[in-house]
């Protein structure tokens, strides 16, 4: 386990600039999750940091010592794939061995048998131990992929949407699992993803990807409640926050272009009347359409509320987040 | 119920008849060359051809060894020791040696499965160089090694001819299976180029993670799921060199002559052996059949489905 450093590293594939000047530092013991959209930089940053991809520029240091241009397999760093990537001419404890089977150690038979049960107990893949890897489902295939990475203790895991191909139920377990494993382990974890309940979960630690920049890093609250741009206001929160031009609303500060509403910055009951235009009652939350002003605006509501359509809300903002023309905020 | 079924046992009926007279008339030829073997020469010859008749080993015998007819007096002097003693004998002959078909076999054995196995060698170590890395002109090198097979390889003869006698290749082991190789090795690269090309890249990136250098990835992540690439072209491979007759007339005629041109040379001087070229044939189709047999299972797709998202 250690400290893993990115130093103004840039990458490009042809004229695509994928990574640009990343500045990342990730602390051991940190579950850092990187957070964008498809094509924001986030798996080749992984890749960066896993040594399958060379930086164009700058460096990448593990625990002080600069790995930059060393092989992944020197790096000590340890991967789960978005894809399930078993190998598929082995069994799962074949595949589970595997790592610990390479050249780098030379563990006993016995340890790595033990290791293996370890995980397959903690993973619920104990009963799949022999099976071939391709008469699993996909939920079990993903979980032996996941232990592939965690039999080892490399100075980081790396994970690339791990969950994103699991359902509901499963996706909601094995995050409270590896969450857990990652705190008792005292493992440095950098796990991307789209998906901000996975980040407001389980990180430590959230970077805010957009075009392979870099733009914000804190912690999930501080992205939540402080972004710095209109961007990053919207990967975080949902329903997704509002915005709407600031003139709609008298006292915006100079040079707000943009009000950035999230629900709790919406009081209702007074201010300016918006119409509903229709609820949708989602069980544990029930979002309010409004119309204010030519614009949708969507917020929460009581979840017995009894409005109806066409129904009128008074509603004013509270404490919301504005920001420029170029979409940077204005405190 | 039985409506429904009825037709489909018809069907199934017809269809199995089919393919069994399909295989009748393929292996129809098979079965004449299989039969001769066990003819006495007057049986292989008779017209209408014998289909019942009383199978003998004599031609396996005349293949195996060369005869001299001797007097009456020799004979009775010299009785036969064994089996095959006794039938030569019957015929008022004495075996002289073995005849050189064992050493032409043998020769064919090592020359079609040597340049099978370089063939595939160099050829996956090819095929995965042009599948995974970055080669400067790629495409052009790829047509180009594509472009050898565009001429039928005996259109060539004369300077591999001349090029073989300059180096001292003609007729030793080496020159002939360099030649195979060099023959088999553009449709060995195109093959198994296609078969890694298959093989996601996500396996040896995982490998290389898991603490393996370039190679090692590749040879126990590449390697084991190419199985079924490397068993077929190997199969291609080996039934060009074995079979292949023109070269081998042209280039060897002692030490390194394989058997397909030495087969012909059987039916021998005076009287015509069909028999013992019959038996010759037969036991030159034994090695393919075997190969084919033994990398059956490795042909078998589908083991690799579903193991990765696609």
């Amino acid at each position: 386990m250690a400290e893993v450093q990115l130093q103004n590293v840039c990458k490009s594939f042809g004229s695509i600039t994928a990574v640009d000047q990343m500045s990342l530092t990730i602390d051991q013991g940190d579950f850092v999750v990187l957070l964008g959209p498809t094509g924001a930089g986030k798996t080749t940053t992984l890749r960066l940091i896993s040594g399958l991809e060379r930086p164009d520029q700058g460096r990448v240091l593990i625990d002080g010592r600069d790995v930059t241009s060393e092989i992944p397999a020197r790096r000590d760093v340890a991967m789960v794939f978005q894809q399930y990537s078993l190998y598929p001419h082995m069994t799962v404890r074949e595949n589970l061995a595997f790592p610990l089977r390479s050249p780098l150690f030379s563990f006993s038979d016995e340890v790595i048998q033990d290791r293996i049960q370890n995980i397959a107990e903690i993973l619920q893949i104990s009963h799949k131990l022999d099976n071939r890897t391709t008469a699993l489902s996909g939920g079990e295939m993903q979980r032996v992929s996941i232990g592939r990475a965690l039999v080892r203790n490399p100075a980081i895991y790396l994970m690339d949407e791990p969950l994103s191909s699991l359902d509901a139920k499963l996706r909601a377990d094995l995050r409270i699992e590896l969450k857990r494993i990652q705190v008792e382990l005292n493992a440095t974890l950098l796990y991307v993803t789209h998906d901000q309940i996975e980040a407001m979960t389980m990180a430590s630690k959230v970077g805010v990807l957009e075009s392979g920049k870099l733009v914000q890093v804190g912690s999930p609250r501080a992205i939540y409640e402080d972004p710095v741009s209109l961007y990053v206001s919207g990967r975080l929160g949902l329903p997704r926050i509002n915005t709407v031009p600031a003139y709609l609303f008298p006292n915006s500060p100079a040079g707000a272009t943009t009000i950035g509403l999230r629900p709790e910055h919406i009081e209702q009951g007074q201010g300016e009347p918006a119409r509903v235009i229709r609820l949708e009652h989602l069980g544990d939350q029930t979002q309010l359409y409004l119309d204010f002003k030519d614009h949708t605006i969507i917020t929460l509501t009581d979840i017995r509320s009894t409005l109806r359509p066409d129904d009128t809300v008074y509603i004013q903002p509270r404490n919301p987040l504005y920001f420029d023309v170029t979409g940077h905020r204005v405190r | 119920m039985s409506s429904i079924t009825e037709p489909r046992q018809t069907w199934k009926l017809a269809a199995g008849l089919l393919v069994v007279f399909y295989a009748l008339v393929t292996l129809l030829p098979l079965l004449w060359i299989i039969s001769t073997g066990f003819k006495t020469p007057s049986d292989s010859i008779a017209y209408p051809p014998k289909i019942l008749f009383e199978p003998t080993f004599e031609g396996y015998v005349n293949l195996f060894t060369t005869q001299t007819r001797q007097s009456e007096e020799f004979l009775a002097n010299n009785p036969p020791t064994n089996w095959y003693e006794q039938l030569v004998h019957d015929k008022g002959m004495v075996i002289a040696g073995p005849s050189r078909y064992g050493e032409r076999f043998f020769n064919s054995l090592i020359i079609g499965f040597g340049s099978t196995f370089l063939s595939v060698f160099l050829g996956t170590l090819a095929a995965y160089a042009f599948s995974r890395y970055r080669v400067p002109l790629k495409d052009d090198l790829l047509f180009f090694i594509l472009s050898t097979r565009m001429m039928p390889p005996i259109a060539v003869a004369i300077p591999i001819f001349l090029m073989f006698r300059s180096l001292g290749l003609s007729d030793t082991h080496a020159g002939m299976i360099l030649l195979y190789t060099a023959v088999n090795l553009s449709l060995a690269v195109w093959l198994l180029k296609g078969f890694i090309d298959e093989i996601p890249l996500e396996y040896e990136e995982a490998a290389l993670i898991d603490g393996y250098t370039r190679f090692q990835a590749f040879r126990k992540v590449v390697l084991p799921q190419a199985t079924t690439g490397i068993a077929s072209t190997a199969i291609f491979c080996l039934i060009f060199s074995w079979n292949e007759y023109a070269f081998a007339v042209l280039l060897t005629s002692g030490s390194a002559q394989t058997a397909p041109p030495f087969i012909p040379t059987i039916i021998g001087v005076g009287g015509q052996d069909w028999p013992a070229v019959a038996a010759g044939a037969t036991l030159f189709l034994v090695p393919v059949m075997v190969f084919t047999i033994l990398l059956r299972k490795h042909l078998l797709r589908g083991i690799t489905f579903g193991a990765v998202r696609k």
